[in-house]
């Protein structure tokens, strides 16, 4: 089945600023082993979409390969109608894109500020002395901002439950996303209420016009907040829709390949 | 504010919150502190003994500050002994033939700076665990120190050279003492203060999280390796200006010891928990100890016996806590 996505004409020397996230023909294979072949998809401003697929379809390596911890065998990302070569992840950071992972990058021993900015502390003063007090207001305002309830800025990440530790995951990304954000099954861990949560928080992301790009094996959860939906099918990218265009039922054909 | 929904917990619910653990080496400090003043007043709480403790612990605070570094990426360094010798005779013998204080000292910093390079570049790019790098160059080291002046020892005369790293006073305080004080200050600033702490706490706790985080995990672990060997650099000229001579026995016990300070001291042996003052205090309690054994009248064997009894009772105490918390 053909994706959906319109392919992006070539000659073309950007595609529009409002198109945060645009993949083309992106295809992966490690070693003899093809983990995503020719796979298209536009995410645009303030929009969801989801990533659909089996264990082992591709939906992680894919979003390995949009955050730069993976290079493309082939094809090519467009951030905000710039084309992208990433050599590693702090490539894709410093472009703005950021990344909520299924099993937390999060460094537990820390307080939740040193999380929120791990990898970019802030400094003070010709010593370059870290700026605890500051990262820690900074901490503080977002959480507030984004109502993630946690006891402080300064607790110790591993005082924190599973809900908690994702929401500082999310606020980090919010905090440092000028564009685009990626969630690889961002609720994988988290019971009903701590999902909810999660939830919420990425709707609020969204309507702060983020693009997002999330990975899910949910389906209630992807008709709860997603716009459109991308299926992968060991590495074929089945079908692009939008939720108003698809079923439950035909979701899950797409996803096992049986006629429903 | 953004807090808790539920209530803030009681006084009592969180004095038993307060993670006993982190304290346990300055409540063993002073009990041993205690212990011994009260069985060997006359001596012990001598000035001239308690200063003795300070100078005697030096070499091992500072390699033990190098290893809180080291254990925090969640690595280890078996290599420190046998690169204090070679230090020590390297700059021995370079004294002996050039008579310059800072070239010798140079030469010897400068092999801490190869040992450190090797194990880090092996466990960096070739990907080898620390613990197999380092227990092999500890041997090569080992070998290369008895190889240098064929087991013999090397006199130390040079006068600055012994006055720095050794016997000098300045401003009032043994020179021994403004040592550990600069490696405790250096070695906190870097821990606490500084972007290169927190990554090597970061790393320590997750490699992947870090690497995703855009830390150069690799850079880190290199620069604790070349850190951690630099200490023993130091340690070894320390040890041939206080002992005026070098000889390749130098720091052969001092690894157990110096592991056993930073563990004791906080840092945590799994990596992401480091403390460069826990570390300072573990290793003065580990020398103050060994002041109160040999002021106790223990042979030499009876000293080790008691001193690695007492290694296994402080280190169970700090990890048990560790683990629960
Ligand atoms: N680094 C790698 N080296 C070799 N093969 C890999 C690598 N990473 C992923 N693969 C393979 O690529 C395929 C897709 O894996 P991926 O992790 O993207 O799946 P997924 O859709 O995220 O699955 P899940 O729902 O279980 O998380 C799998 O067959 C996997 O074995
Ligand atoms: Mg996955």
């Amino acid at each position: 089945m053909p994706s959906e996505t319109v392919l992006p004409d070539r000659t073309d020397s950007g595609t529009p600023a409002e198109t945060p996230l645009r993949l083309v023909g992106i295809h992966k294979s490690f070693g003899g082993v093809v983990a995503i072949k020719n796979f298209d998809l536009d995410v645009k401003a303030g929009e969801i979409v989801a990533l659909v697929g089996d264990n082992g379809a591709g939906k992680s390596t894919l979003i390995k390969i949009i955050s730069g911890l993976y290079q493309p065998t082939e094809g090519e990302i467009w951030l905000n109608g710039q084309e992208a070569n990433f050599r590693d992840a702090s490539d894709a950071r410093a472009k703005g894109v950021e990344v909520v992972y299924q099993d937390l990058a999060l460094v537990v021993d820390q307080p939740v500020y040193m999380n929120m900015f791990l990898g970019r502390e802030l400094t003070t003063g010709p010593l370059k002395i870290l700026d605890r007090k500051r990262m820690a207001t900074e901490t503080q305002q977002l959480v507030d901002a984004l109502d993630v309830r946690i006891p402080s800025a300064k607790a110790t990440l591993s005082d924190l439950s599973g809900g908690q530790r994702q929401g500082v995951a999310i606020c980090r990304a919010t905090h440092w996303a000028s564009s685009l954000v990626l969630l690889d099954e961002p609720t994988a861990a988290l019971g009903v209420a701590e999902t909810a949560k999660v939830e919420e928080l990425i709707l609020k992301l969204k309507a702060r016009g983020a693009a997002i790009l999330i990975v899910s094996h949910n389906m209630d959860q992807v008709f709860r907040i997603a716009d459109r939906v991308s299926v992968l099918r060991r590495g074929t990218q089945v079908a692009t829709r939008s939720l108003a265009d698809t079923t439950h039922n035909e979701l899950v054909a797409m996803i096992t390949g049986l006629a429903s | 504010m953004s807090t808790t929904t539920q209530t803030e917990p009681s006084l009592l619910a969180r004095a038993s919150n307060v993670k006993w653990s982190n304290y346990v080496v300055y409540i063993g400090f002073v009990l041993v502190f205690v212990f011994f003043a009260i069985t060997q007043t006359q001596y012990f709480l001598n000035p001239t003994n308690l200063t003795n403790i300070v100078i005697q612990a030096a070499p091992i605070t500072i390699m033990a500050i190098g290893m809180v570094f080291v254990l925090s990426t969640g690595e280890i360094d078996l290599s420190i002994g046998s690169t204090v010798a070679l230090s020590a005779l390297t700059a021995a013998v370079v004294l002996q033939s050039t008579d310059v204080w800072w070239i010798a000292a140079a030469a010897g910093l400068a092999v801490g700076a190869i040992v450190g390079l090797v194990n880090g570049i092996f466990i960096t790019w070739v990907r080898l665990p620390s613990f197999l790098v380092t227990l092999a160059t500890m041997g090569l080291v080992a070998g290369l120190a008895r190889q240098l002046t064929d087991l013999q020892s090397v006199p130390v005369t040079d006068k600055a050279f012994v006055w720095i790293f050794g016997g000098g006073n300045l401003l009032g305080l043994p020179i021994m003492v403004w040592w550990t004080i600069a490696a405790v200050l250096v070695g906190w600033h870097l821990l606490r203060q500084r972007r290169y702490g927190a990554h090597v706490l970061a790393v320590g706790n997750s490699a992947a999280a870090s690497r995703v985080s855009g830390i150069k995990v690799n850079r880190v672990r290199l620069m604790v390796f070349v850190g951690s060997a630099m200490t023993a650099a130091v340690a070894g000229l320390l040890y041939a200006g206080r002992l005026q001579g070098a000889r390749y026995t130098l720091g052969e016990t001092d690894l157990m010891t110096v592991i056993a300070a930073a563990i004791v001291g906080g840092t945590s042996l799994f990596g992401g928990k480091g403390t460069v003052i826990g570390a300072l205090i573990g290793s003065l309690l580990m020398s103050m100890i060994n002041n109160g054994l040999i002021l106790s009248g223990l042979n030499v064997s009876q000293q080790m016996i008691v001193r690695g009894a007492i290694i296994l009772i402080a280190v169970s105490f700090s990890l048990r806590g560790k683990k629960n918390s």
